[in-house]
């Protein structure tokens, strides 16, 4: 089971965090405190994988992270998960990012993270892998999208703000 | 868009203090927002709200806010709504049974994609009721709908039989029969529903292993159908998929020489052929490693499968060689001897740069311990201690305490090593193996005066690593006689005077880097030299007094008692502090039983138990309580 779905910058800064556990919201930012500290101080030439941390201390659960330039994605899981499976995951969770925003940057994620949950959600479901084809990620997605867009054409009332 | 109007307004905030000002003044502009009965912007606020808790401010305000939206028949609205109910709700709160109406009946909306608003909220947060509540509904949704609403419903499935093990049954007949769908994530859904089933009853077992031909046959799919581009990921198909199938197989084939049987033949197939030049490939091929480790296989294949994960641990991709280990570990248990071979390179792990390959070669190397190779790991092991990451040493020192008690060839080695523990890495040693330290360094009689004098050698260039200052102290006060005496075999010979000690357990006192423990330990050291030393008792005398006023209340309470025992109890002092055994006679009496009773002269039985009990918690010396009876044995306690 994915445990927590975390996405902070370099400096620390939460750009996307989905917790599949039910913590409190003081010790929710005190994970992504933690998980941020732990992963900044690795080397760029070691393996992905961490053990040690308050969301993972003392039981099976581990750290998968990858960095990409200024942001780093990292999946807290337990053992019931292969660790390079979801390691291709976060891989796919990237590439399905890119082909929505079209070359993602930082910027995207700030402005628009209630798109990058939703694209989440069609990949990962109550902590379990859900789908990783990436075509069929970006179709729902843009199918839901749609449904958004032409539901605003009709409701549209003179009033709303833009 | 109005949310990225106020994230470029909080974005420009310059300090901390600005950016709580700004987000403040957001929330109240939002709190009145949700005040209005309609307004057309509300999918916004609520978005506004959440990228705000994101950065962890409190947004409970917005929960009904939440409830709200998820009952209103736009899907933007919907959408929000759902999303703000995962991250701001949760099934202890009353707002979250609100909800469940709204979701019973998006369950059976006509738009597929609502359907699925409904069961991610359900599968990420539904409490037991919920879920018991909601459970026929999410069966019929395995039954009768599409793909996409299948695969879903398979996830909501395995959430809600987390919830309430009792509903599995439930589900048991539509898991088995999703097998034959032919959508990638339908048959995901289907493998993982199916492990947690089997994994919450194994009652269960039975039922599926008779899906384990269908289960080898989408294998054998997805492992010779050639190119396929939907599932592909760097040449191999789906591997995804592939583990989880693995992995239920293992599941069904432990302890079951027919499911085993059947499945040999793919997971020989899978582990010859697979490429794992890649990550996808090593994935696949770790998965059906374990597999085979795990299930009745035949032994050529289980050789087959420990030299894959042999290789491996050569890769010079550190990924592959962190996984290799982790896998190495779940089967040393069980394959012992197949694992050691690969202790050369295993052990070579621990010099490795990268702190979560060294804990995992820790790890593994301390399961590798026996007594055949108990003399070179423990080099191995020392010389790994010397450059643990901090993170490590305490567990390094724990695992070399247990490896040193479980294997030691001998009394010399096992204390040397002991030694070499502490004063390379004392400060490191846990609180809970100083008593166990000290019983191991009591029984080895021979080496009393050579432990002694090592001790008192580190503790005279370093006083900061606790474990080391206690053992210490604990070593001085009981064999101080023999550091005294100077001469001991193995040693250069050193002169240390009773000043010289005492000088030592003073500093020891005084520090402030001392814990509270190891100055308890220190002052019972300094009593227990005024039975093993000539010249110096008033200065113990002075010392003792001193801390009989000391702030700490257990050293105070220590140093009253002792200031006792120099006054009015001073017989008492010698058989209280010395090593000597305590010897009682007792008189047989047919009516009134054991009676204790004193041999030496002018002894209350009061006196005699406090002796004992004093012996006991003060010293954690061993000593014996010999009853001298007429024509019956011994007892001993202590």
């Amino acid at each position: 089971m994915i445990k927590a779905i975390l996405i902070f910058n370099n400096h620390g800064k939460p750009r996307l965090s989905k917790f599949y556990e039910h913590y409190s919201e003081d010790t929710e930012q005190q994970i992504i405190r933690e998980t941020f500290h732990l992963v900044s101080k690795r080397d760029e030439n070691v393996c992905n994988f961490l053990e040690g941390g308050m969301l993972i201390d003392g039981s099976d659960n581990k750290l998968i992270y990858r960095h990409y330039a200024t942001l780093y994605f990292v999946f807290c899981v337990d053992s019931s998960e292969s660790e390079l499976g979801i390691l291709d995951l976060i891989q796919v969770f990237v590439e399905t990012l890119d082909k929505c925003f079209e070359n993602v940057c930082e910027l995207d994620l700030i402005f628009h993270v209630d798109k990058v949950h939703n694209i989440l959600a069609e990949m990962v479901m109550g902590g379990m892998v859900l789908e990783t084809n990436m075509n069929e990620i970006i179709t729902q997605v843009d199918a839901q999208n749609k449904m958004e867009k032409s539901e605003t054409f009709i409701f549209q009332s003179p009033r709303q703000d833009r | 868009c109005p949310e990225n109007e106020m994230i470029r307004v909080i974005r420009s905030a310059r300090t901390q203090g600005e950016e709580r000002g700004v987000i403040q003044r957001e929330c109240a502009a939002i709190r009145a927002q949700f005040r209005q009965a309609d307004s057309g912007g509300r999918s916004h606020n609520l978005a506004k709200l959440l990228y705000v808790h994101m950065l962890g401010y409190p947004a409970h305000f917005g929960q009904m806010e939440c409830v709200r939206m998820i009952a209103s028949p736009r899907y933007s609205e919907k959408r929000i709504g759902y999303l703000g109910a995962m991250m701001l709700l949760d099934e202890k709160q009353d707002a979250s049974l609100l909800i469940t109406n709204s979701i019973k009946n998006d369950l059976s909306h006509s738009s597929q994609y609502i359907q699925s608003l409904a069961l991610c909220t359900l599968a990420c947060m539904g409490s037991a009721e919920m879920c018991r509540d909601l459970a026929p509904e999410i069966e019929r949704l395995l039954k009768a709908s599409n793909s996409y609403i299948k695969k879903k419903a398979a996830l909501c499935a395995v959430h809600i039989v987390r919830k309430i093990p009792e509903l599995g049954e439930l589900f048991t007949p539509s898991a088995h029969s999703l097998l034959s769908d032919k959508n990638h994530g339908v048959l995901h859904g289907a493998v993982v529903l199916i492990t947690e089933l089997c994994e919450r009853n194994p009652g269960n077992l039975d039922e599926f292993r008779k899906a384990v031909p269908e289960l080898v046959q989408i294998m054998k799919g997805l492992v010779t159908s050639g190119y396929s581009p939907e599932h592909n990921v760097a040449g191999i198909s789906d591997p995804f998929l592939q583990v989880r199938v693995l992995r239920l197989l293992r599941i069904l084939g432990r302890n079951n020489d027919e499911a085993s049987d059947a499945m040999n033949d793919l997971l020989a197939q899978v582990a010859t052929n697979t490429d794992s030049s890649k990550t996808a490939g090593s994935a696949v091929l770790y998965e059906t490693v374990l597999t085979i480790m795990d299930i009745k296989s035949e032994s050529g294949l289980r050789v087959l499968a420990v030299n894959i994960l042999g290789r491996f641990l050569l890769n010079n991709d550190r990924n592959i060689r962190y996984i290799s280990m982790t896998s190495l570990q779940k089967i040393v248990q069980t394959d012992h001897t197949a694992v050691q071979r690969h202790r050369g390179t295993i052990v070579d792990c621990l010099k490795d740069q990268d702190a979560s390959v060294k804990r995992r070669a820790l790890e593994l190397s301390l399961a590798l311990v026996s007594a055949a190779n108990i003399r070179s790991m423990m080099k191995e092991l020392l010389r790994f201690l010397s450059t643990c990451p901090p993170e490590l040493r305490s567990h390094a020192t724990s695992g070399i305490f247990n490896a040193a008690e479980r294997y030691a060839p001998s009394q010399r080695w096992h204390i040397d090593t002991i030694l070499h523990v502490l004063i390379t890495a004392g400060g490191d040693v846990r609180d809970e193996t100083v008593p166990n330290l000290i019983q191991l360094i009591s029984v080895a009689s021979e080496l009393h005066c050579y432990t002694v004098h090592k001790l008192y050698r580190a503790l005279i260039s370093d006083i900061s690593q606790q474990s080391l200052v206690q053992v210490a102290c604990w070593c001085i006060g009981e064999y101080g006689d023999l550091l005294l005496k100077g001469d001991c075999d193995e040693i250069e010979p050193m002169q240390v005077t009773e000043d010289d000690v005492l000088d030592v357990l003073e500093t020891i006192l005084q520090s402030h880097m001392s814990s509270p423990t190891s100055r308890g330990f220190a002052l019972t050291a300094i009593m227990k030299l005024s039975t093993r030393i000539t010249n110096n008792i008033d200065r113990i005398r002075s010392v003792v007094s001193i801390y009989g006023s000391c702030i700490d209340v257990e050293l105070q309470q220590r140093a009253v008692e002792y200031n006792a025992l120099f006054k009015k109890y001073d017989h008492m002092r010698y058989l209280i502090m010395s090593s000597h055994t305590i010897i009682l006679g007792i008189p047989m009496s047919k009516s009134t039983g054991f009676k204790l009773h004193s041999v030496v002269e002018g002894w209350s039985p009061q006196d005699i138990l406090s002796v004992i009990m004093y012996k006991h918690t003060y010293t954690q010396s061993n000593f014996v309580v010999i009853c001298v009876v007429p024509t019956i044995l011994h007892s001993r306690y202590g």
